[in-house]
C-alpha cells in the first residue's frame, strides 16, 4: 500500500474544527445556517418513545388470554396514571376481586389477546443536542442535526475516557516530564480542564474529582490506575459513555510517558482558555479521537489544511510508537524502498530515524507516527 | 452445493476480478484460467473508504484494482465501473464479484423461545449468513421483561431474526418475544428515519399475530420456520433472507454500496458468510472434515465443517488489536504468561497490551515483542475455539437420532459435535498467522490453541483470499477450488498428536513410534511424552506413515492401535506432537519455560541465539 505509516495525532495551534451534531432519531433543528453558537446551545431536539411496560393481565388476573378484554377498564390509546386500575375481575357475584393496577403513568399501547400482555408507555423522552463548541453553524442537516464550524487551536489525544465537556485550561506542572499527582490540584480547580506531564497518578485522578474539575489531560496512565479509576476493566477500545466525574486523556500511550514537547507547549499556549473536551474514543473502522478544542485561539501560524499526500519524506518529524524505542521523537532520515528483515524475521517497509540524542535507529514503517503540525 | 445460488452463469469464465471490502483493506484479486487451470494471477490492496473523508466504497476498491492493473498492464476500469465482460482488445474481466464486512460487517439481534433450542438455531442461522450476534433474546434468558425491552432498545442492529415455536404447535411464546420487540420499537443501525428489518423464521402458525404485532413498527419479511420439528433444523431460507436484506438494507445504506452493486451480477455477500463457503466446498472436494479460523484485529472468526454440519462463530471481541485487551481480560494475564518462556513483569505487559489496542497497526519490532504477540494470539484463538464449541452442538431437547459413520455422533442432548480426532484440516489465516515470519510459528500457535488429536493437516492462508474464493464457489466452484488448492493454501505439513495419556504416564515414557516413507527416504523417529519433533517431509510430497502409539495414547485407531496413512508434507514438515491431549504447560514457572523453550527448539521456532538468550 503507498501509505503504510499511521498519518498522527493533530496539535495544531489553528484549524479548521467540524463538528457533526446529530440527533439519534429525526427530530427538529433549532438553529439556522450561520448562527452563531455556544457551547450549551440546543441545536436539536426530539422525542424519543418513552419507556414501554409490559403487564401480564391474564396472568395476573388468571383468565385465558383470549379473554381479557372483557376485564380492560382501558382500551388501546387510552392514557392512564400509575396505580390506576388497568383491568378488574370479579367473581362470585363480586366476592372475590382481582385487579390490576397500571406501574406507571403513560399510554395503554397494545392489549394482546394472544399473549394475555398489555403494553403500557411512558410519555415521550426530550432528547436535546447541543452545539459542544463556540461556532457557527455551517449546515443544517434537515430534521437530523447541523454541521458546526470552528476555528482555533486542536489536539487529538491518543486515547480518553468520559464524554463532551469544557473548561479553563490550566498547565499544573513544569515541565512534559513532570507526574501529576494529588499535590498538583488546588480548590481553584473546579471547573477546569487539567494539564499534566508524562503521567497521572491513581491519588491524581482521585483528586482531581474531588476539586471538581473538567477534565484531565496528560501523557500516560497506568494500566490498572485506569481501571481503579473506571471501576472496570476495558476490553475493547470504546469509550466515552463511562460515568465518570472527570473526563481524562492521554496524550501518549499507557504506562508513564512524557508528553510530546509541542503537545506540552501548545498547551502551555492555550493555558486560560476556555477549551470544549471529549474523551470519546474508538479505534476501529471511523478512528475515533479523544479531542481538546479551543475555539477562537489566535495563533501565530498560519491557517493551513492539513495535507498529507506528502506522507513520509526524509526530515519529517516522527514520533515512534511501538518497544524499543516507544514514545521517543525523531527525525526521518532516509526511506530505504526495498523491505528489510528486522529483528523478528519479519520482511517489512523500514525507515532510518534520528533520535533526539543523535542516534540513527532503524524503525518499521508501521512503528511509526508523524507529528502534525 | 452451497445454498446461496442467486446468480446463473451465462458465459464461459476465463477471467474473475473479486474484491473483498474489509473493515481496513480492500483486497482485489485476478484469476484467469492457463491452459486448463485457473489461477491466481495478481492481487492489489488499498485502504477501504467507508468511512470519512472519502465515504465512498468504491474508492477503495477502485485503488486496489488499479493496482492489479498496474501489476498486470491490462485496463479492468472504466469510468462505469469494472469492464465486464472482456473485451476482444483484452481489456475488462468476464466477472466481477465483491464480498464485504465494511462498516462493522453485518450486526443482528436473534430471538427465540427456548435459549438452548429455537433461539440457539436462530443464532446459527445468523453466524452462519456471515453476522456477528449482538444479543440473544429468550423466553427463558433470565432478564425480565423491561430488561429485554430495554436491550432490544439499546442496541442497534442491523436486523433482527426472530424464531421460536414447531410448526402447530404453542404460539404464545413467539408472540410474546415479537411483543416485546414492538415495545421497544428498536431502531437500525444506519439509516435514520428506516424501519429496522425483523425476519420471522418461527411457527407458521403464528404469522397472522406476528404481522399484526409487528407489522406495523418493522420491516417484517416471513420466511420458513428454521425448526419446523424438533428434530430438524432448516437455516437455509432463513440465511437467504438474511443475505437479501444484508443487500437491500446494510448495503444499500452503506456509503457507495449502490454504486459498487451496479458493477457486478453477483450480490454482494457479508465476508465470514462467503468464507463458510469456502470452508464447505473445501470439505467436499477433500473430504475431510475442516476446522478454520481467522483471526483479525477486532474479531476472531472459527468455522467448521464436521459431516453435514457447518458452524460457524464469530468472537466479536477477541482480536488482536482493536480486541487485544478483551483478549488479556478474558484469558487473564497468567494465561498468557504461560506460552512466554521468559520473564516480563505482569505490570510491563498489560501496557504494552494496551498500547497495541491504541496504535493498532503498528508491528512487533523485537522478538521478544513477537514472542509476546503469538502469545496472546494462543489465548485468542483457544477463546474463541472454546466460543466455537459452545454453539457447535447437536441439536438440544431431542432424542440421540442417528449415526453416521464410525466416528462420527450426532447427538441429542447438545453436546459438540467437534471431534479433534476427525479433525483433517485445519486452515488458519489473519495477520498473526499469515504473517508470522517462520511458518512453523503459524503452526505451533494452532497446535497449542486448538489442540488436534491424531492426525490433522495444518495449513494457512496466506493471503486471505478465501472470502472471494467463497463468492466465487457459488458461481463457478471448479475454478474456486482449483485457485484454493494451487494459489491460496500454504500447506505447512500434517501433525502427529497422540490423545492420552489414559493412565499416569509420567514425562519421558514411551509414547510414540512414527515411520515415514517418502521418495526414497525412510526416517523413523521414537518421540517420548512431553516432547515433540519434525520430521523435514517436504511440501508437495506425501509420505506413508505407519504410526505405533504406546498402550496409553491413542493415534486414531485406538490406545496402542497402529495407524498406517499417507500423510501430507509441508513447508513445516510433520510434527510429531507428543505433548499429550489435552495438554497444558507446566504450573511452575521454571519448569515451564524450560519446557516451553525445548519445544520451541524442536520446531526451530525462532532464532536459536534468542532461545539460548531465554534459557539464560
Amino acid at each position: 500500500m503507498a501509505h503504510a505509516y499511521t498519518p498522527g495525532l493533530k496539535v495544531t495551534e489553528r484549524a479548521i474544527v467540524r463538528k457533526t451534531r446529530r440527533l439519534p432519531i429525526l427530530g427538529e433543528v433549532l438553529v439556522e445556517k450561520g448562527q452563531s453558537v455556544s457551547p450549551d446551545t440546543v441545536v436539536a431536539r426530539t422525542n424519543i418513545p418513552g419507556n414501554p411496560m409490559t403487564v401480564n393481565v391474564a396472568n395476573v388476573l388468571g383468565v385465558e388470554p383470549e379473554d381479557i378484554l372483557d376485564f380492560m377498564t382501558k382500551k388501546e390509546g387510552d392514557t392512564i396514571r400509575k396505580d390506576e386500575i388497568l383491568a378488574n375481575y370479579r367473581s362470585f357475584f363480586g366476592l372475590f376481586r382481582h385487579e390490576v393496577k397500571s406501574p406507571v403513568d403513560g399510554t395503554v399501547e397494545m392489549i394482546s389477546t394472544v399473549t394475555g400482555q398489555v403494553t403500557l408507555r411512558e410519555p415521550p423522552i426530550p432528547v436535546e443536542v447541543d452545539a459542544y463548541i463556540d461556532g457557527v453553524v455551517e449546515e443544517v442537516l434537515p430534521r437530523e442535526g447541523v454541521v458546526v464550524r470552528t476555528e482555533g487551536a486542536f489536539i487529538q489525544g491518543i486515547f480518553g475516557v468520559g464524554g463532551e465537556t469544557q473548561g479553563i485550561v490550566r498547565v499544573a506542572v513544569d515541565g512534559p516530564d513532570d507526574v501529576l499527582d494529588e499535590s498538583c490540584f488546588t480548590p481553584q480547580d473546579k471547573g477546569k480542564v487539567i494539564v499534566g506531564g508524562s503521567l497521572v497518578t491513581a491519588a491524581g485522578i482521585k483528586k482531581a474529582a474531588e476539586v471538581g474539575a473538567k477534565g484531565v489531560v496528560v501523557g500516560g496512565i497506568i494500566d490498572t490506575d485506569l481501571i481503579a479509576y473506571l471501576g472496570h476493566d476495558i476490553g475493547v477500545a470504546i469509550t466515552g459513555h463511562e460515568d465518570v466525574p472527570v473526563t481524562l486523556i492521554i496524550t501518549e500511550g499507557f504506562g508513564k510517558m512524557r508528553m510530546a514537547d509541542r503537545t506540552f507547549q501548545l498547551f502551555k499556549a492555550i493555558s486560560g482558555f476556555k477549551a470544549s473536551i471529549n474523551g470519546a474514543t474508538q479505534i476501529r473502522a471511523g478512528v475515533m479521537r479523544p479531542e481538546i478544542i479551543v475555539p477562537g485561539f489566535q495563533a501565530t501560524e498560519q491557517l493551513v489544511e492539513h495535507d498529507l499526500s506528502e506522507g513520509l519524506v526524509p526530515g519529517t518529524p516522527l514520533r515512534i510508537i511501538r518497544e524499543p524505542y516507544f514514545g521517543q521523537l525523531a527525525e526521518v532520515v532516509d526511506l530505504p524502498p526495498e523491505l528489510q528483515v528486522i529483528e523478528t524475521e519479519a520482511k517489512v517497509r523500514i525507515l532510518r530515524a534520528k533520535l533526539q540524542d543523535g542516534t540513527i535507529v532503524t524503525i518499521p514503517r508501521a512503528n511509526v507516527e508523524i507529528i502534525e503540525k | 452445493m452451497p445454498e446461496e445460488k442467486a446468480f446463473q452463469l451465462d458465459r464461459e469464465i476465463n477471467s474473475v476480478l473479486a474484491t473483498d471490502c474489509g473493515s481496513t483493506t480492500t483486497k482485489a484479486i485476478l484469476i484467469e484460467k492457463v491452459g486448463d487451470e485457473y489461477r491466481l494471477i495478481v492481487r492489489g490492496e488499498a485502504p477501504t473508504t467507508v468511512e470519512a473523508p472519502f465515504e465512498d466504497v468504491t474508492a477503495g476498491a477502485r485503488n486496489a484494482i488499479r493496482e492489479v492493473e498496474e501489476l498486470t498492464g491490462k485496463t479492468l476500469l472504466d469510468e462505469k465501473g469494472v469492464i465486464t465482460p472482456r473485451r476482444p482488445d483484452g481489456t475488462g474481466v468476464d466477472i466481477y464479484m465483491s464480498t464485504s464486512s465494511a462498516g462493522g460487517g453485518l450486526q443482528m439481534m436473534v430471538a427465540g423461545v427456548v435459549k438452548t433450542m429455537t433461539a440457539e438455531s436462530a443464532a446459527r442461522a445468523a453466524l452462519g449468513a456471515g453476522a456477528i450476534v449482538m444479543d440473544v433474546i429468550s423466553v427463558d434468558d433470565g432478564r425480565k421483561p423491561h430488561e429485554k425491552i430495554q436491550r432490544i432498545r439499546h442496541l442497534r442492529p442491523d436486523m433482527i431474526l426472530l424464531s421460536g415455536g414447531i410448526d402447530g404447535g404453542t404460539i404464545t411464546h413467539v408472540v410474546e418475544i415479537a411483543e416485546l420487540i414492538s415495545a421497544a420499537e428498536p431502531k437500525p443501525r444506519l439509516g435514520i428515519g428506516f424501519k429496522l428489518p425483523v425476519i420471522y423464521a418461527g411457527n407458521k402458525d403464528a404469522r397472522p399475530h406476528i404481522q399484526s404485532s409487528l407489522g406495523q413498527k418493522v420491516d417484517l419479511r416471513i420466511t420458513d420456520n428454521l425448526r419446523p420439528v424438533l428434530e430438524k433444523e432448516v437455516l437455509g431460507p432463513a440465511r437467504e433472507e438474511i443475505h437479501n436484506l444484508f443487500m437491500e438494507h446494510v448495503m444499500a445504506q452503506a456509503p457507495g454500496y449502490n454504486k459498487l452493486m451496479s458493477w457486478t451480477p453477483v450480490p454482494i455477500m457479508p465476508t465470514p458468510g462467503a468464507v463458510g463457503i469456502c470452508m464447505q466446498t473445501a470439505s467436499r472436494e477433500y473430504d475431510v472434515s475442516v476446522i478454520g479460523v481467522d483471526i483479525g484485529g477486532a474479531t476472531t472468526d472459527v468455522f467448521s465443517v464436521f459431516g453435514e454440519f457447518f458452524n460457524r462463530t464469530v468472537s466479536a471481541n477477541l482480536g488482536m488489536s482493536y480486541s487485544i485487551c478483551n483478549v488479556l481480560l478474558e484469558a487473564g494475564v497468567q494465561n498468557i504468561l504461560r506460552w512466554i518462556p521468559f520473564k516480563i513483569d505482569e505490570g510491563d505487559l498489560r501496557n504494552r497490551i494496551r498500547n497495541k489496542m491504541i496504535r493498532p497497526t503498528t508491528i512487533p519490532q523485537t522478538l521478544d515483542e513477537l514472542v509476546i504477540e503469538q502469545a496472546i494470539a494462543r489465548e485468542a484463538l483457544r477463546l474463541a475455539f472454546l466460543h466455537h464449541k459452545s454453539l457447535a452442538v447437536g441439536l438440544r431437547g431431542v432424542h440421540k437420532e442417528r449415526t453416521i459413520g464410525d466416528t462420527f455422533e450426532q447427538t441429542g442432548s447438545g453436546e459438540s459435535y467437534i471431534d479433534l480426532m476427525d479433525l483433517g484440516m485445519l486452515v488458519g489465516s489473519g495477520g498473526v498467522l499469515s504473517h508470522a515470519p517462520r511458518r512453523a510459528q503459524s503452526a505451533m500457535m494452532m497446535l497449542d490453541a486448538f489442540q488436534p488429536e491424531g492426525l490433522t493437516m495444518l495449513a494457512v492462508d496466506s493471503i486471505f483470499m478465501t472470502p472471494q474464493l467463497g463468492i466465487l464457489s457459488t458461481i463457478h466452484p471448479k475454478a474456486a477450488m482449483q485457485v484454493f488448492e494451487r494459489d491460496c493454501l500454504i500447506i505447512l505439513g500434517t501433525a502427529i498428536a497422540p490423545a492420552g495419556p489414559s493412565g499416569s504416564a509420567k514425562p519421558g515414557d514411551s509414547c510414540v513410534k512414527v515411520t515415514l516413507e517418502w521418495d526414497d527416504q525412510s526416517v523413523t523417529e521414537e518421540v517420548p511424552y512431553g516432547q515433540m519433533k519434525v520430521v523435514p517431509v517436504p511440501n508437495g510430497k506425501t509420505a506413508k506413515a505407519v504410526i505405533q502409539p504406546s498402550r496409553q495414547f491413542n493415534a486414531g485407531a485406538g490406545y496402542g492401535h497402529t495407524v498406517e496413512k499417507t500423510i501430507n508434507g509441508g513447508v513445516v514438515g510433520v510434527i510429531i506432537d507428543c505433548r499429550g491431549r489435552p495438554f497444558t504447560p507446566p504450573a511452575d514457572e521454571a519448569s515451564r519455560n524450560a519446557k516451553l523453550l525445548e519445544w520451541f527448539r524442536a520446531l526451530n521456532l525462532y532464532p536459536q541465539e534468542s532461545l539460548e538468550k531465554y534459557a539464560k
